[in-house]
């Protein structure tokens, strides 16, 4: 159940950094201004990906029973769910930010969480930046690399899963308690 | 337009247009809070600092390409400039792949907006996880390549 922190959680996040701008007004204003900048420009740029992502978890739920979610990225999709986590991934595009809210969606309709820390790893492949990727690092460079990352992504799911499993099966450690 | 349910009753498209919105919607202020602390970042840390962080040290470069990539944030183009300026000041090609790997995976002023929305054990663990895994991609990927040439 979400607690009253959890619920404002987002709005004392955006006072403390809104704090933070007037702080740092007093002692540079200039660059206050130079970020309010930069941040309006980064916002009218991400606007038409919320709209997509806001498309995108209309359709989720309009057409993504839960049943349905289980089946492909749930607990027993298999290999079917690892294909699609690490395919989507790679072809979303967008800050990470943004995708933060569907894929919350998405695990709320049974996506395995070991699926999301895939999805968000193997976004580091940008399929439209490869071209420059290939300019300043060469091609070979960016086949191996692009492989590892591919496995890096399975194995970050797999590892997030297992200590899930393993924080479920003995209880909440004090580790998990300072979490 | 209306979708059955299995339980036979129906959706509306817009009821679902409605929930995504109001899903959305809780996140907006987090969202905000990031991009104003993107704008801060990446007015107060410039190239240069970055470029001159790394000591030329094998090992220790590598973990603090892992670290400055971790705590970069922005588009990933800018992330290839600066690790193609760094290969031409001769940092080792470990740190660089180790800077443009957790530049992407690794969210540290994202962290906020990931904790809150996909909670806080995920997040420390998923971006824990991400900054080992880069070491150890770049190290494959660099010996992989030596390996190969």
């Amino acid at each position: 159940m979400k607690t009253k922190r959890d619920k404002y959680h987002g709005f004392y996040f955006l006072l403390a950094v809104i704090s933070l701008y007037l702080i740092l007004f007093f002692f540079c204003p200039e660059k206050v201004y130079d970020s309010l900048k930069v941040s309006g420009d980064i916002f009218i740029r991400i606007i038409p990906v919320l709209f997509l992502v806001i498309l995108f978890m209309a359709l989720i739920n309009y057409f993504l029973h839960p049943k349905t979610v289980e089946k492909y990225v749930g607990k027993g999709s298999g290999i079917k769910g690892w294909f699609f986590a690490i395919s989507a991934g790679i072809i979303s595009h967008g800050p990470i930010y943004v995708w933060y809210p569907p894929l919350k969606d998405l695990r709320d309709r049974g996506m395995r969480s070991g699926l999301i820390a895939a999805f968000l790893y193997s976004r580091a492949i940008k399929i439209p930046l490869l071209p420059l990727m290939v300019y300043y690092f060469g091609a070979l460079f960016v086949t191996v690399l692009l492989l590892y990352i591919v496995i890096a992504s399975l194995i970050e799911g797999e590892i997030v899963e297992l200590i899930e499993r393993k924080a479920k099966r003995i209880g909440i450690s004090s580790f998990f308690l300072l979490l | 337009m209306t979708n059955p349910k299995p339980d036979g009753r129906e959706r509306s498209i817009v009821i679902s247009f409605y929930r995504a919105f109001k899903s959305f919607g809780t996140a907006i202020p987090t969202l905000l809070g990031v991009v104003l602390l993107l704008g801060l970042f990446l007015t107060l840390v410039s190239k240069q600092f970055i470029a001159s962080v790394f000591t030329g040290e094998l090992f220790r470069d590598t973990v603090i390409g892992s670290a400055m990539g971790s705590i970069a944030a922005g588009n990933p183009i800018t992330s290839y400039i600066i690790g193609g300026e760094l290969m031409k000041e001769g940092v080792s090609l470990f740190a660089i792949t180790a800077f443009i790997v957790t530049w992407v995976t690794v969210c540290v002023v994202q962290f906020p907006a990931e904790a809150a929305i996909l909670g806080r054990r995920f997040a420390v663990i998923r971006n824990s996880l991400s900054f080992f895994l880069a070491i150890l991609i770049s190290i494959a990927t660099v010996t992989t390549l030596m390996v190969i040439q």
